[in-house]
């Protein structure tokens, strides 16, 4: 067996050659880009390809039906007008047709109802939803941004600038996000939701800062770098157009799974009472204003929970695709595998290892080993490509 | 090596002090401490305030408060010297506070971790010996599920579904037939995924396990046992019985003869050790609990000793193992017998599970009334908080073990013959837990500040508790208070990681 020795042993052929084989070994004789490689076992990969449109969808119904600024949204009313109560608060939303014995399929007056002072807990969910995105992507790109420079600046210069900017680091790690968010929530959470996201983006940057620099640190002994640099490339040039294009995968997931966190990090403040204020709305704090509702009003807790779990978790699932495509060593998705062989095959060689531990293992190893079928050595992680390669 | 260490230590220290400086001045900075005085009406306002100020010392200026409290946090590391990590804004010391704080904190977190990793330590290897199949991609989406819901939203869940759901159900504890049928299936479903095989198996498995299941339901149900369970003089010895024969098969194998000896003694003692205690125990209280573990233990590693041959340790480590379980089921029963009279009790008055709080207050009762007392308490927050580590520790269990199961190493080991039992127990899972123990130790180290959600939702007053409430008043010593205990602990428990991690796997060396 031979696993590349190489730890940053990418073998754009290798990786593909196992998905497709026979598309990509034409598409590497033309020479095909990383970039293609990539994009195209991101495409591969459909629970992420369905987030991202979920995803867009909901933040598209979020932002249309809110509107921006002075843009007027679709929706009738807005979360800070106070209604008649209607129908008892209750949701008018209906998806049962009216041939199924529903009400048909319609929003109705209140679609999510209304809260306990009659404003439309639609509007609400809505505003909540674009602030909670609105917030998650401005502390992603934030973090991220200042994670790269720390990192790409300490990975590159090493020596006493490193030591420095990982110390300030460990600083900040210390302090746990939750307590330095809620300290700088408290301080910032009345100045609107901007601004709370961008101080939470300073808080949040550290992940992506050690990742980067652990990056920085091996491609900076690549060949290609010490090219550039007795070519006679400035620094910032070997940073920017050398080595940082080729940390970009570590850096992308690093901010696909940071979004994901702030997501939780910016509805756990709210819930607290940390981060966004009244009158605007978070999804977190619809929860936390509503929590003692639920015997009564269950809806209200129903659809900002609801929202934040979904947007959660699709950001987590795109983060888990583009981990898949920029890193194939790391974990492939082989479903497809799987489904290719026979049912009976498929379950029993992966299931034989563990089949005979309890009762079978003790009465003879001969029967243990029988049971278990080789070829599942093929669709684990690692060997699949020698496998693959060898059969 | 210790010039590492010592270094280690040194900047630590430095970071601490670094990261206090920015702590006090940011939280200073977030919210004044005089607020509630200066809306207050009261009429001797001016008189608090100035009081305040003599307290605080906020007349000086953020640094000199910061080096103050630095010099009084200081003597807290010196033995001997008086700790002083300040007052609240109402005066009262806050190393006092603390240390009520950190006790309730240690008690939620400690039962919280340990669950969490069993649980998922397990899980992950069970997804990873079952790769792509049903049961892996049920666990991987469970996982990326829990992992996608805060805690405040399972916090109250809980509490809706967990609590007023068990409460009522618990008023008239019947079963119904759709219930037995379904969780009988999804039983029978879980289990023949999980032990897996050829299909007579798996048909044969899922149907044992959905009659076992929907038996004891229907048993459960008919006579009533969820209002004054227990095991039972044939129950619990069976239980015993089976818990020791659970460990042997586990660690030494089907065939093992020396261990089952081992076994057979070892739980043969512990239900010896049941019917004499039986009478006894309730009496005896947290020393015959205590007591029993040591006698059983003692008696494990004996009897492990005694009979090892030629494996002393292994059979040792079996004995100790069962004896320990052995005894835990002895306990259990005996909580089980108390059960009822918890229940019953006025304060209680049958709605057992509780969502607020860390005890009924002015409850009577012995030992065992205030421990499942305890218990009802803390069972909510600990699943709740167990879940969310819990779906981390999968994934990395899951990675950990894949990785390992394709090294060369099991590949020999399966090739020269050894049984799978072996190849998965003694190469693979012991090598994949080395890459855990680190992301454990860095996790305890976080776990004891990340309670701050789950403290609120359950009015816990622990550590979160602390911070949260001092940080609401703008009171900026619990909230360092707060900070600098879970500091040390997080950078101690990332210490350990890094030590532990050289330690476990000689190819990583501390420098």
């Amino acid at each position: 067996m031979t696993i590349p020795l190489d730890p940053d042993f990418e073998p754009p052929a290798a990786p593909a050659a196992e998905d497709d084989g026979v598309a990509v070994e034409k598409a590497g004789a033309q020479g095909i880009s990383q970039g293609r490689l990539i994009m195209r076992r991101f495409l591969k990969h459909k629970p992420a390809l369905i987030s991202i449109v979920l995803l867009v969808l909901i933040i598209g119904l979020a932002v249309s039906a809110t509107g921006i600024g002075s843009i007027p949204g679709w929706w009738k009313w807005n979360y800070t007008q106070l209604l008649d109560p209607y129908n008892n608060g209750k949701p008018t939303l209906s998806l049962v047709p009216k041939w199924l014995g529903g009400e048909g399929i319609m929003l109705g007056e209140h679609p999510f109802g209304q809260n306990g002072v009659g404003k439309d807990y639609f509007a609400m969910v809505m505003r909540g939803t674009m602030n909670s995105a609105y917030i998650m992507f401005i502390i992603g790109l934030i973090a991220a941004f200042i994670g790269v420079v720390i990192g790409a600046i300490s990975g590159y210069y090493r020596g006493w600038v490193d030591a420095l900017l990982m110390r300030l680091t460990d600083v900040v790690i210390v302090i746990p996000v939750i307590v330095l968010g809620a300290v700088v929530g408290v301080a910032a959470g009345g100045l609107g939701p901007l601004f709370l996201a961008v101080l939470l983006g300073f808080v949040a940057w550290t992940g992506v800062a050690r990742l980067v620099r652990a990056e920085f640190l091996s491609l900076r002994e690549r060949e290609f770098v010490e090219a550039a640099r007795v070519a006679g490339a400035s620094d910032a040039r070997i940073i920017f157009k050398h080595i940082l294009p080729n940390a970009m995968g570590v850096v992308i997931v690093a901010t696909t799974l940071l979004i994901a966190a702030a997501i939780i990090l910016e509805t756990s403040l709210s819930f607290l009472g940390y981060g966004v204020q009244s009158p605007d709305v978070s999804l977190g704090k619809l929860i936390s204003d509503n929590e003692a509702a639920f015997a009564t009003k269950p809806w209200l807790f129903w659809w900002p929970a609801f929202f934040i779990v979904v947007l959660s978790l699709l950001v987590n699932f795109i983060g888990d695709g583009l981990r898949d495509a920029f890193d194939p060593r790391q974990k492939r998705v082989r479903m497809k595998k799987v489904k290719e062989l026979p049912p009976e095959m498929a379950v029993g060689s992966s299931i034989g290892t563990r089949a005979a531990v309890p009762e079978g293992a003790g009465r003879g190893g001969g029967s243990a080993v029988g049971r278990r079928q080789r070829p599942m050595d093929g669709e684990n992680d690692e060997n699949g490509e020698i496998d693959g390669s060898q059969a | 090596m210790l010039s590492y260490v010592l270094r280690r230590i040194g900047v630590s220290i430095l970071i601490l002090i670094a990261a206090s400086l920015l702590m006090y001045v940011l939280v200073s900075w977030a919210r004044d401490p005089l607020q509630d005085l200066y809306a207050s009406s009261s009429p001797n306002k001016d008189n608090l305030i100035a009081q305040r100020i003599q307290w605080l010392n906020l007349d000086q200026p953020v640094l000199l408060r910061w080096l103050n409290w630095l010099g009084g946090a200081a003597q807290c590391v010196i033995p001997g010297g008086g700790c002083d990590l300040g007052v609240t804004i109402t005066n009262q010391p806050v190393t006092i506070l603390l240390g009520r704080a950190i006790g309730a904190t240690l008690q939620l977190v400690t039962a919280a971790t340990v669950l969490a990793i069993v649980f998922g330590v397990t899980v992950g290897i069970v997804s990873a010996l079952r790769q792509y199949s049903a049961i892996d991609y049920t666990f991987t989406f469970a996982s990326f599920f829990l992992y996608s819901l805060p805690s405040f939203l399972m916090g109250v869940l809980l509490k809706v579904f967990i609590a007023l759901g068990f409460n009522d159900f618990l008023a008239d504890p019947t079963i119904t037939w759709p219930w037995i049928i379904a969780l009988s299936l999804i039983s029978g479903i879980l289990w023949q995924a999980i032990l897996g095989g050829s299909r007579n198996k798996r048909v044969v498995v899922f149907a044992a396990s959905l009659l076992t299941t929907g038996i004891m339901l229907w048993a459960i149900s008919a006579t009533h046992w969820l209002l004054d369970p227990s095991l039972g003089p044939v129950l619990a010895p069976l239980l015993i019985a089976g818990v020791a024969a659970g460990m042997v098969i586990l660690i030494a194998g089907t065939q093992n003869k020396t261990a089952w000896r081992t076994g057979a003694v070892v739980a043969a003692v512990v239900i010896v050790l049941y019917f004499v205690s039986l009478p006894f125990l309730r009496g005896w209280g947290l020393m015959g609990v205590i007591g029993l573990f040591v006698v059983g233990i003692a008696v494990g590693i004996a009897a492990g000793l005694l009979l090892g041959q030629h494996d002393k340790g292994q059979a040792a480590r079996i004995g100790a193992l069962a004896a320990a379980l052995g005894v835990a089921v002895i306990v259990l029963d005996q909580y089980m017998r108390t059960w009822n009279s918890y229940v019953t009790n006025p304060r209680i008055n049958g709605r057992p599970i509780a969502t607020v709080g860390s005890a009924t207050p002015t409850l009577k009762g012995d030992f065992w009334i205030h421990s499942t007392d305890t218990f009802t308490h803390l069972l909510l927050p600990t699943i709740s908080l167990m879940l969310i580590s819990f779906a981390g520790y999968t994934r990395y269990a899951r990675g950990g073990m894949l990785e390992v199961l394709n090294q060369d190493y099991i590949r020999t080991a399966r090739a020269k013959g050894l049984p799978e039992r072996t190849v998965v127990v003694r190469h693979a899972f012991r090598n994949s837990l080395i890459p855990i123990t680190t992301i454990v130790a860095a996790d305890v180290g976080g776990l004891i500040g990340g309670a701050i959600i789950t403290e609120r939702i359950f009015a816990f007053s622990g550590m979160g508790a602390l911070f949260n409430s001092g940080l609401q008043a703008g009171d900026p010593n619990p909230v360092m208070a707060y900070f600098i205990v879970i500091a040390i602990f997080a950078i101690t428990f990332n210490f350990l990681a890094d030590l532990a991690y050289s330690a476990l796997d000689p190819r990583v060396r501390a420098k």
